[in-house]
């Protein structure tokens, strides 16, 4: 008899390789084994839910029960699995009532996502710290801060960024600690940064730009937060009801770092999101594609679709188109196309009124990569169709 | 004319506005966009749309 496939992860990655493959063979078994409760929900509305008043529950459009019956899949929900045997092809895996069992695969896929990073803070309060980055995080996110007025994110990442906007759009005084000079400093050219600081700011928020945290201590039933100035180490503490870490994500490697597959940042693939070993294949927020990290949901889509063939037999590599990420604050929204690593170029920039743009130019005079804030969002499809030309 | 909002990014589909820098002139129904078509901000496909009522904020 024919081995199952086996899709470890029931987040996007997970679910839409199953669904691509699905497609493509109605026939094998497809089991589905995650340590969640299988909720199939949109992650990216995590960090502007609050303001549209969406509750986790109208997040999650399916239930695993539904999910299971749309994949004809079998699908092992709130079960972890332990150990991945690549030479025998099996996984241990052990459910939350603590029963063991072992599973074989015929192929197996990895979408096990990522952890959020946990800051090493002095103090006593260092587990009060709320990163959401699932569902379950997010009801507890709701939770803690539904008789909260103040709040501090720590991050002025992306995802920080987007928490902050969505904060202030429900009413909270917030402020955003970062040891970076300029927000989303990693993903975007200065002068975008400064427009999204500006209109935040004028929303409401209170930024401490340049500033790390460095202890987070219990204060009553608040939170004392030790701030530290990176140019000259001068400290303020500030006090708060709840804090937010946004501070980045570490794909989830120790599985196949147990199993001897090959690691790096993130679980290593080649174009074809085959990892070192044979017959196992990784995609989503913990794969590591050659050579990249591409934590969003488009190179997902296009993983999951090409993956599809590769599992049917037809070894297709993943080709990516350029990827706008379309960062949603609303105060300033603002979208960016990331050049290519190993592309040698410059960003120009030039204000325009209420917006910015942002050309990143390689050196040949090519467009390779571009970000635009405020008003100049709108010659996204323009820009996008250049780059794609 | 409808709207259709992409369940997992957020992003509305206006059939009145359509979408011409992708080629959907104004008008253009969702039955009639391409079942390969992806969403512009996200890249999922149609059955990650639903549609939401005509004239809501969303
Ligand atoms: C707040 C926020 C906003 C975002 N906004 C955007 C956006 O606007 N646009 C964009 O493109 N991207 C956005 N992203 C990124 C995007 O959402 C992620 O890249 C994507 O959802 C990752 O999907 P995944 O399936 O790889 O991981 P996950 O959704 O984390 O899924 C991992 C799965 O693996 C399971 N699992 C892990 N380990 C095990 C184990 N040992 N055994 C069994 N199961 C296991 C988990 O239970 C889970 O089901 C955002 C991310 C966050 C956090
Ligand atoms: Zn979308």
């Amino acid at each position: 008899m024919q081995q199952p496939l086996v899709i470890v992860g029931s987040g996007l990655a997970g679910y839409t390789a199953a669904r691509e493959w699905r497609k493509l063979d109605r026939e094998r078994a497809l089991v589905l084994v995650t340590a969640d409760d299988g909720s199939f929900y949109s992650k990216p509305m995590l960090s502007n839910a609050l303001a549209g008043g969406k509750t986790p529950q109208q997040l999650a459009s399916f239930s695993a029960e539904q999910m299971a019956a749309q994949l004809q899949a079998e699908i092992l929900i709130r079960h972890r699995v332990l150990q991945l045997d690549i030479d025998n092809r099996t996984l241990r895996l052990r459910s939350d009532t603590g029963a063991e069992r072992t599973l074989a695969y015929g192929q197996l896929v990895l979408a096990l996502g990522a952890d959020p990073v946990r800051l090493p803070l002095n103090g006593d309060a260092g587990n009060e710290l709320l990163a959401i980055n699932d569902l379950q995080d997010y009801k507890i996110f709701r939770q803690r801060i539904a008789d909260a007025k103040s709040l501090l994110v720590l991050g002025a990442g992306f995802v920080g960024c987007e928490f902050a906007n969505d904060l202030l759009l429900a009413g909270y005084q917030v402020t955003v600690a970062d040891p970076m000079s300029a927000p989303m400093q990693r993903l975007v050219p200065p002068a975008i940064g400064q427009g999204l600081a500006q209109a935040l700011e004028q929303a409401g928020a209170q930024w401490r730009l340049g500033w790390a945290a460095a202890a987070v201590d219990h204060h009553a039933d608040q939170l004392r937060v030790t701030l530290r100035r990176l140019a000259d180490g001068a400290e303020e503490s500030l006090v708060v009801d709840r804090v937010v870490a946004a501070v980045g994500l570490r794909p989830r490697r120790e599985l196949a770092q147990a199993a001897g597959l090959k690691t790096e940042r993130g679980i290593v693939t080649d174009a074809c999101l085959a990892t070192s070993a044979s017959g196992v294949y990784a995609l989503g927020d913990c794969a590591e594609i050659n050579g990249e990290l591409l934590p969003f949901v488009m190179p997902i889509m296009h993983c999951a679709r090409a993956l599809a063939k590769t599992l049917c037999g037809q070894t297709t590599p993943v080709v990516f188109p350029a990827m706008p990420i379309v960062v949603k604050t609303p105060a300033y929204p603002n979208v960016v196309v990331i050049p290519p690593a190993n592309v040698a170029g410059e960003w120009r920039s030039e204000q325009q009124d209420g917006g910015a743009k942002s050309l990143f130019i390689d050196s040949t005079g090519k467009l390779r990569g571009f970000a635009l804030g405020g008003t100049a969002v709108g010659e996204k499809a323009g820009l996008l169709q250049t780059l794609n030309g | 004319m409808k709207k259709w909002q992409c369940l997992i990014c957020g992003f509305v589909y206006d059939e009145a506005q359509g979408l011409p820098e992708e080629g959907l002139a104004p008008g253009t129904r969702w039955e009639d966009i391409p079942d390969d078509w992806l969403c512009p901000d996200c890249g999922v496909g149609k059955a990650d749309f639903e549609m939401i009522e005509v004239g809501s904020a969303a």
